[in-house]
């Protein structure tokens, strides 16, 4: 179990109760909890919809949709019943973000859950965890109960005329899951491949139903923003990005975890600072700023504010906060090798581009830093990723394509050292394990 | 829907509003290539293949998911789609063995074609490719992963064409394979529209893999022998030493009524031709009682001799002729006529499976209200009395399923017993077994108070359709028809379509293969016996001779074989069967595929059929029976109309008589036909049954094209009483089983064991 890591800078409010005994019920009341829907439920749908829209409140799931935009989406009347879907499939490596939340805040994902469904108009939520994260499950699961002990599920739930349902599941053990329409998929009993859009999931979701899927974290902190107030949370983070973000720092920094820092907060300094620099004082080599599926950055491209669209403009993603800090014992290949080993491993097959494009890459890598590669090897990797980009069903082929495109462009004379006999001239193979879990 | 005006490629088109982007695009001759869309099913957009740029959008969109809109502007051909396309058949030919020198589907594969057009000219990889050996998963169906490009339109047509869901994906990324649900072998109804829909060669049927190359065989699309529902099935023969043989039945070109749609036994069941036991000689009795191989010239003489002395002797009312529901209309309608002519007797029938007379006689002149199969695709509701069509009668089990889910179609099922049909239907109604006709009474009954509560619901909901077509087989038969047809014709609008089982079940009716009635349905004055009639009188030793043309009345009856003992037996067939056992005379004869014609499906569509295969030392039942008219000494002219026969006038003047021959001359010249040249052309029948056959006048040109031609035969006034319906005798075939020739495809025995193996394991 991961040890809590703190830092004077962090703005805590997602994880605020974090290592507070939250996950009782009980404990989590103390704590001011269930407070946020209460409030809801007194001023109705339209109320919070405003205050989501005001607190600029961007999906943390890597996408960075506005959540009180999408909520809007959902038409107000519907034949079919409607849904909250949590998305709490956090399967991309270098994050572990709602896994905490899970363990030490259930009952935050369990309140936001309510928010939503008041907001559209739903009577059913679903938690639906990582199939990894099984062990949590049971966390969640106790964590309902209560809920529905004290009257907060079900029917009438604190007391007002309001019905609602939280059932919690987990997957089989798939990244592609993570994609929305195919945790749908997932969640209906499917294999877990995505859907084709439109209809969005906000018109056509789960069982054909108009459905808000939002992440864990993102669901986890709208209590807090019930709770601090929308217009004094989006004060917090930068122009257009609302609030505060989970980092979490993975790799050769010294001192590696979660963080809650403020959207907008520069990511140097979030290395050497928050996060003590790099181990052992050895040179940084490259981060990877938002999760494995984001290019990669140079030690002179990291003096950026961490959000949406700062790091967008730097040429990579803010994605799902996991930030891959690489000193200079690092292989490059290798590292592109794991990486697309990832992506290859967890391509669902469906389409073309990405189910062939992972397996040459994954090829073609795998003999190029074993030292039998050809000139033309690098320029296909390139080419396959190229190739893959923007033509794949769903964002997993791009989420495979982007880096190599990076690691190609930024570090091709390490590519290219590699063709000259000598398996692997950078490395003594010590790519760290990634955070994920 | 209204029109929407876009731009493809500056060319300015315009489509209903909700069309796609591929079929827009199609439609005005622009091609899309794509692998995993395909017209009726799902869509994927798995494929990428047809991705497009359209403005104002940031990535390439696919064509196939993407409807037009107002004022789109659309770009297919541009560098970027080029490469796009470029890339994705380099990737789909990385993994992909390139073996198209073995390969079935060389030579007809949608990669090949798709990588000679838009491919690139080499490939740029080195690292081994995935392999995963190939897979049997039933008599028919094999799979080859390495060649499999996942565009999932198998397992699509197996889930939503066929409603059976025998296949899904295991595992995922590039380890991702199709694989039978019921993880080694399939479950399924063993149609082979998965290989069919297959775009390369990755699912082959046992009857062809291997054997040989597209190219190397003649392709003709015919109408399958098998059941009554008359779907083209294209042959694939080759030259063999014992003549042309018959390699591969499919669905080739897709231009048939039945669309996409193939049967098993449409599809595999052509094996019956090249059967080791098929005859290729005459066979005669000799003195020791044994049947030997003769002289075609020796067996027809005696058949003839014997035929005339028995006529002269006996009478034509001492002979039986017995047809076929597998031959040609023109061989059914000449038949008849030699029975009725030169033979001399009223005694001639068929394997009637079904009620035909009885259906004609009670729609009475209302030819309007016939159904044909075309109508089980469209029609807003449909009723389906009795039967599983999905066992008897695939394409309209196909059809109806295609309607419901594109149409939404309302299917109300009666039967007494449970049908996969139900899975579709609106409304199901279980009845007694032999509660049919009180069933249908109470349809077209005023209210009845004491019909029970299911039964009346079901009633009123029927009774509230506006636009009815009525499907009911042997269930209902003589008077139980008319009140189902009296109830749809108090329906805003109905159709009907009486359900027989074989190939030309319908057609041998219409050409009067009954002892009551002449082709078209008019009523004979003299009834003659009917089959078990006839039967009957062989066993009272009162029947002369028997011509037994295609029917095995021994087998199928369980007669005993020394009831025919004092009759001379004349058996035309492909096979040895019970009957042809116990023959004076056997015949060898040519099966539908190997002869040209046409036939009449259960529905009443007319169809050609042609010759695809030859066996050689066959004839076919047309020169068989003109052969031993022609011994006997009969006029051949009158029994087949060839030749210019005596033009007349033109029937134009009073000064000469003018004979059939004139008629027929008039008629073909107002028809825009030349007379036909040889007795044996069965164009010359095929004249005289349009020109004569009361529904049969129909388009030529049409027909030849292919067009299935509706015949719609009104009932004749001097309609007798009784139309014989108690002779009627359903051929209770399923899916694997096809009456007598059935048994004769070694294919089709096979699949039959393997589905009864299946379903004893699954009993445990």
């Amino acid at each position: 179990m991961p040890t809590l890591v703190s830092h004077p800078e962090e703005v805590r409010i997602v994880s605020s109760r974090f290592g507070q005994g939250a996950a009782e019920i009980d404990r989590y009341l103390e704590l001011g909890g269930y407070q946020s829907v209460r409030k809801a439920i007194d001023q109705g749908p339209d109320w919070i919809i405003a205050q989501m829209k005001a607190s600029n409140l961007r999906g943390r799931g890597g996408a960075g949709f506005p959540t009180g935009m999408k909520w809007s989406f959902v038409p107000k009347q519907s034949a079919k019943p409607k849904y909250v879907l949590v998305n709490g499939d956090e399967s991309e490596p270098g994050t572990c973000k709602d896994h905490l939340i899970f363990l030490h805040d259930p009952h935050a994902v369990i309140e936001g859950t309510i928010i939503a469904g008041l907001a559209i108009g739903a009577k059913m939520g679903f938690i639906y965890l990582r199939g990894e994260y099984r062990y949590l499950l049971k966390i969640m699961e106790k964590a309902i109960a209560d809920a529905y002990a004290k009257g907060f599920l079900g029917k009438g739930i604190f007391g007002s005329q309001f019905d609602f349902e939280v059932v919690s599941q987990t997957g089989a053990g798939a990244y592609e899951v993570g994609e929305e329409s195919a945790l749908m998929e997932s969640l209906e009993g499917k294999r877990g491949v995505p859907r084709i859009k439109p209809p969005f999931p906000a018109v056509v979701g789960l069982y054909g139903g108009p459905t808000v899927i939002n992440n864990a974290e993102t669901i986890a902190t709208v209590p807090h923003i019930f709770r601090i107030g929308a217009e004094e949370y989006a004060k917090i983070g930068s122009e257009r990005n609302g609030g505060t973000r989970l980092f979490c720092v993975s790799g050769h920094a010294a001192r590696n975890g979660v963080y809650e820092l403020p959207m907008g907060y520069n990511l140097k300094r979030l290395i050497y600072e928050v996060a003590g620099g790099i181990r052992d004082g050895r040179p940084l080599k490259a981060v990877v700023p938002g999760g494995s599926s984001t290019p990669v950055l140079l030690p002179n491209e990291i003096d950026i504010g961490l959000d949406f669209d700062q790091v967008g403009k730097a040429g990579s993603m803010l994605g799902s906060g996991g930030v891959v800090v690489l000193d200079d014992t690092v292989c490059m290949v290798d590292f592109a090798l794991r990486t697309i080993a990832f992506y290859q491993h967890e391509s669902c097959g469906w389409c073309i581009p990405c189910r062939e494009g992972t397996d040459w890459l994954k090829k073609t890598l795998t003999r190029l830093h074993a030292g039998a590669g050809e000139m033309r090897d690098i320029d296909n990797v390139r080419y396959l990723a190229e190739n893959m980009l923007g033509r794949t069903f769903c964002p997993l082929g791009d989420a495979a394509a982007m880096p190599t495109i990076a690691f190609v462009k930024k570090f091709r004379q390490e590519f290219e050292d590699h063709l000259d006999g000598k398996p692997c001239p950078h490395a003594r193979h010590t790519v760290p394990e990634l955070a994920a879990v | 829907m209204a029109d929407v005006t876009f731009t493809v490629d500056g060319r300015q088109l315009t489509a209903p509003a909700g069309t796609l982007v591929i079929e827009a695009c199609r439609a005005a001759g622009i091609e899309i290539p794509a692998f995993c869309y395909y017209p009726g099913l799902s869509l994927q957009a798995a494929c990428r293949m047809c991705l497009v740029r359209i403005e104002k959008m940031p990535k390439l969109q696919t064509a196939c998911t993407t409807p037009v809109g107002e004022g789109m502007v659309i770009a297919t051909e541009t560098d970027e789609i080029k490469q796009a396309r470029k890339s994705m058949l380099e990737l789909l030919l990385a993994n992909h063995p390139l073996d198209c020198p073995v390969c079935d589907a060389g030579g007809e594969c949608e990669l090949q074609d798709m990588t000679f057009k838009y491919g690139a000219g080499g490939s740029k990889f080195t690292d081994i490719k995935n392999h995963r050996d190939e897979q049997q998963w039933s008599p028919v169906v094999f799979f080859d992963r390495p060649r499999c490009i996942l565009c999932y339109r198998c397992v699509r047509v197996c889930n939503e064409g066929m409603d059976v869901a025998a296949l899904g994906i295991q595992f995922r990324n590039s380890g991702a394979v199709i694989a039978p649900n019921d993880i080694t072998s399939l479950d399924c109804e063993q149609c082979g529209m998965c290989i069919d829909l297959c775009p390369v060669g990755a699912l082959t049927s046992d009857t062809y893999r291997y054997k040989t190359r597209p190219w190397e065989l003649t392709h003709v699309g015919t109408i399958c022998t098998h059941c009554g529902d008359g779907c083209k099935t294209t042959l694939g023969a080759r030259r063999e030493e014992n003549g042309m043989q018959i390699v591969r039945g499919d669905n080739r070109d897709k231009s048939g009524m039945n669309g996409d749609f193939l049967c098993v036994k449409g599809r595999y069941a052509f094996d019956f031709a090249n059967n080791p036991e098929r005859l290729t000689q005459p066979l005669v009795r000799q003195p020791d009682g044994k049947l030997a191989p003769a002289r075609w010239e020796d067996a027809i003489a005696l058949v003839a001799r014997r035929f005339r002395e028995i006529r002269e002797e006996r009478g034509g009312a001492a002979m039986g002729v017995i047809g076929s529901t597998r031959i040609t209309n023109e061989e059914a309608y000449l038949l008849q006529k030699f029975a009725r002519g030169p033979l001399q007797t009223a005694n001639i029938d068929h394997h009637r499976t079904t009620d035909y007379p009885g259906f004609v006689k009670a729609l009475g002149g209302e030819t309007a209200h016939f159904g044909s199969i075309a109508d089980a695709l469209t029609a807003p509701a449909i009723l389906l009395v009795g039967g599983d069509p999905t066992e008897e009668h695939p394409l309209l089990a196909w059809n109806l399923r295609t309607n419901f889910r594109h149409n939404g179609s309302r299917i109300y099922i009666a039967n007494h017993r449970a049908i996969k049909l139900e899975h579709q239907a609106k409304a199901t109604l279980r009845i007694s077994y032999g509660g049919y006709a009180d069933l249908v009474r109470s349809l077209a009954a005023s209210d009845d108070a004491s019909l029970p509560a299911e039964t009346a619901h079901f009633r009123d909901a029927l009774r509230a359709e506006q636009n009815l077509l009525i499907v009911f087989g042997a269930e209902l038969r003589g008077d139980a028809i008319a009140p189902l047809i009296q109830f749809g014709l108090s329906l805003p609008a109905a159709k009907f379509a009486c359900l027989g089982d074989f190939a030309n079940s319908r057609g041998a009716m219409d050409m009067g293969l009954h002892p009551a009635f002449t082709p078209g349905y008019q009523a004979v004055s003299t009834v003659g016996l009917s089959l078990p009639q006839m039967m009957d009188a062989a066993g009272r030793n009162e029947l002369a001779a028997l011509y037994v043309v295609g029917d095995d009345p021994v087998g199928r009856l369980g007669l005993a074989p020394e009831s025919l003992r004092n009759t001379f037996l004349v058996v035309q067939d492909m096979f040895l069967t019970a009957t042809a056992q116990v023959a004076d005379v056997v015949l060898p004869s040519a099966s539908l595929y190997e002869k040209s014609g046409t036939v009449t499906n259960t529905y009443g569509d007319l169809q050609p059929v042609k010759k695809a295969a030859d066996t050689t030392g066959v004839r076919s039942d047309l020169e068989l029976i003109i052969r031993i008219a022609d011994q006997m000494g009969e006029d051949i002219r009158a029994l087949v109309p060839f030749g210019r026969g005596e033009r007349g006038d033109m029937g134009q003047s009073r000064g000469v008589q003018s004979g059939e021959a004139d008629r027929h001359a008039v008629w073909l010249a107002a028809h825009n036909l030349e007379p036909k040249l040889s007795p044996f052309d069965p164009d010359a029948l095929l004249d005289e049954i349009q020109r004569l056959v009361p529904g049969y006048d129909v388009d030529r040109f049409a027909l030849m094209a292919g067009e299935p031609q509706p015949v719609r035969v009104a009932a004749g006034s001097n309609f007798p009483v009784s139309t014989g319906s108690e002779s009627i005798q359903p051929a209770n075939d399923t899916l694997f089983t096809s009456g007598t020739l059935g048994q004769y495809s070694e294919k089709l025995t096979e699949v039959n064991r393997f589905q009864a193996e299946k379903t004893l394991v699954a009993a445990g």
